[in-house]
């Protein structure tokens, strides 16, 4: 095994920091603790989103009502979270908790993933349209203090990044719980057989992606300062593709915390970075795809390469 | 074919569905509007067919296998082939020839990223659909073109009481259905759903069965989107949005098995039919936007649920 196959968390670093020096050559004046701040501002809630995402891909599943049931946290927090904390919180719970009782069915009656989260995505975006029929709604104060806040030596966004991606280190690459929850995406069947309980590990591995999902809806609201029931309908696709850039995969329970916070942040500093190249804001969406194409590319070049030694 | 061998059909249930959707509505006005409904239910649910007909396609192929791209791609080709169009008389075969041929480059593109970059299908159509609909935004520009009289009276006609947008689609439906029962290219393709490894050592010549599957959903989504142009008066870019979480709930409910390998074309347009009843119902009896959502989430899960139970009984 090469050294980058063993180390799959090395391109999604390089590829960052590539992208972060381009930009700090493009525009040096972002070089700077509000600079950096304003480059990653909002990417705390895509990185949070995205590693809830990362949890139903860990488990070989796909969630596309990710960006829906976000949006609808972000509307509970901005209504019921604001008006009686109480009753909001315990709103947030039931949804967590409905997150792992949807991973319980879908291994019970070996319903397809991508079909009954379809399905649900109309259900939390009609929630949320229920919720907030028009934009509103408030942020509330903590929560608004909470992501503004100015940590010494590093802009808040950084430091979160950091908080996310050591917590989810710790609790999926190096606890026991964790590697059985990887272990069911490698082979559910041998877990079984070890005497787990799939069902039980999928109903924990899908309300770990509901609470990182309302933690997103969370965050977004205390930046957005108001919420919407469409303020994060692309968090869908953008979730995917960030687990992806950060060296997971699709099948095998093959998944990375870091790398997942690694390609949200990619994510977001493309977009910046496009913004500072006077791109026409017409190419700035295909560009990130293009720049998604060629991470990709990067990463099936350096494999090859490893295949070959 | 008695009742029963009918009932273990897999798209009866779409069509009974849609069925029960037609039947409460009319309930409500007591039968009044039936002929409106059932026309416009044609209409709409062509164009739900004609996009869920290349995604089943795409599906058939196998897990993992889903076409992202087709709201980019309806978008991009009607916003060049109305442009190209330009309201002038005569030119709609003109536009439909550029329509077509955006379905064709966008086809081998995404196929290119799946093939040559050994991306995950779903990776490679999203990637490429950011490029697609950056095209689209450029040429389009906040402009609306109206399409050619003679065309858009074609989109918005009718053909011995049906629509003609239905007539295209049902057309579509047959030649893919005939294609897929009684081709070899069909049969090659249910065999690489099945099993990729098997039906390549069975000497199936597997990458272009999925190559010319990937060409032909993105046709098929140009077609859509060049024909929900006229129908709607001109191009907007976000015309094709609803259509991607459409095109997979058409199929699913339609009895396509989501682990590929088999598909079923009469519950495409059952599902097709049913997605658009369901929400006219909801609509008739007065339930606001959300609750319409909610409810059409909770039934699309509780048919998934009904055909998965019904399969492990058989």
């Amino acid at each position: 095994m090469n050294f980058l196959a063993r180390h799959r968390i090395i391109l999604p670093v390089v590829s960052l920091a590539v992208l972060l020096a381009a930009t700090f050559y493009m525009q040096p004046r972002t070089m700077s603790y509000f600079g950096l701040n304003l480059l990653f501002n909002l990417a705390v809630p895509i990185a949070l989103a995205t590693v809830a995402q990362m949890m139903i891909i860990m488990v070989n599943d796909i969630d596309l009502s990710l960006g829906a049931f976000v949006s609808l946290a972000a509307c509970v927090t901005a209504t019921f979270v604001n008006d009686t904390p109480v009753l909001g919180l315990l709103i947030l719970l039931a949804l967590v908790l409905s997150y792992a009782a949807l991973g319980a069915l879908i291994h019970a009656l070996e319903l397809p993933a991508i079909v009954v989260t379809l399905g649900m995505s109309f259900v939390w975006g009609g929630l949320a349209l229920f919720i907030l029929p028009s934009p509103g709604g408030q942020s509330p104060e903590w929560l608004r203090a909470l992501m503004t806040v100015k940590p010494p030596f590093a802009p808040m966004a950084v430091v979160a990044a950091v908080i996310i991606s050591v917590v989810t280190h710790l609790l999926i690459v190096r606890s026991g719980i964790g590697t059985v929850l990887r272990g069911v995406g490698g082979n559910a069947r041998s877990v079984a057989r070890a005497g787990w309980s799939v069902i039980w590990l999928k109903a924990l591995a899908y309300g770990l992606a509901g609470l990182f999902g309302v933690l997103a809806g969370m965050a977004l609201v205390g930046l957005a300062t108001s919420a919407d029931a469409n303020i994060a309908l692309r968090y869908t696709l953008l979730s995917i593709a960030g687990v992806i850039l950060g060296g997971g995969e699709f099948t095998g329970g093959k998944v990375s915390p870091t790398g997942a916070v690694i390609g949200a942040l990619t994510l977001t500093l493309a977009a910046s970075f496009l913004s500072f190249m006077r791109l026409s804001p017409d190419w700035q969406i295909g560009a990130q795809g293009a720049i998604l194409i060629l991470v990709l590319t990067a990463r099936l070049i350096f494999s090859r390469k490893g295949a070959a030694t | 074919m008695t009742p029963l061998n009918l009932l273990a059909k897999p798209w009866i249930w779409s069509w009974l569905a849609a069925s029960a959707a037609f039947g409460l509505t009319l309930g409500l006005t007591s039968g009044r509007g039936a002929g409106e409904l059932a026309y416009a239910a044609l209409s709409f649910g062509a164009f739900a067919a004609i996009v869920g007909l290349g995604q089943m396609l795409v599906i058939t192929l196998g897990p993992g296998n889903v076409d992202l791209s087709i709201p980019a791609t309806m978008t991009l080709a009607a916003t060049l082939a109305l442009k190209a169009m330009s309201s002038n008389p005569g030119t709609a075969f003109l536009g439909l020839g550029i329509a077509l041929g955006v379905g064709v480059a966008a086809g081998l593109a995404n196929y290119a990223l799946i093939f040559l970059l050994r991306l995950p299908p779903i990776i490679a159509t999203l990637a490429a659909s950011l490029v697609y609909q950056s095209f689209a935004i450029w040429s389009n520009r906040g402009l609306r073109i109206k399409p050619p009289a003679g065309l858009a009276d074609f989109a918005t006609g009718r053909f011995l009481g049906l629509p003609n947008v239905a007539w295209v689609g049902l057309a579509l439906a047959i030649v893919v259905w005939v294609v897929l029962e009684r081709t070899v290219w069909g049969r090659m393709l249910l065999a690489t759903g099945q099993n990729l490894r098997v039906a390549r050592l069975a000497g199936v010549p597997v990458e272009l069965v999925r190559a010319t599957t990937y060409v032909l959903v993105a046709v098929f989504a140009s077609l859509a989107g060049y024909l929900l142009a006229s129908f709607s008066g001109g191009a907007a870019l976000n015309m094709g949005a609803e259509y991607l979480l459409m095109s997979i709930a058409v199929v699913v409910i339609g009895g396509t098995s989501i682990a590929g390998g088999n598909s079923n074309v009469p519950g495409v347009w059952g599902a097709a039919l049913f997605m658009f009843l369901v929400v006219s119902m909801l609509n008739s009896y007065g339930a606001g936007a959300g609750v319409r959502n909610v409810l059409t989430g909770t039934i699309i899960i509780a048919i998934v649920i009904a055909a998965s139970t019904r399969r492990v009984r058989a």
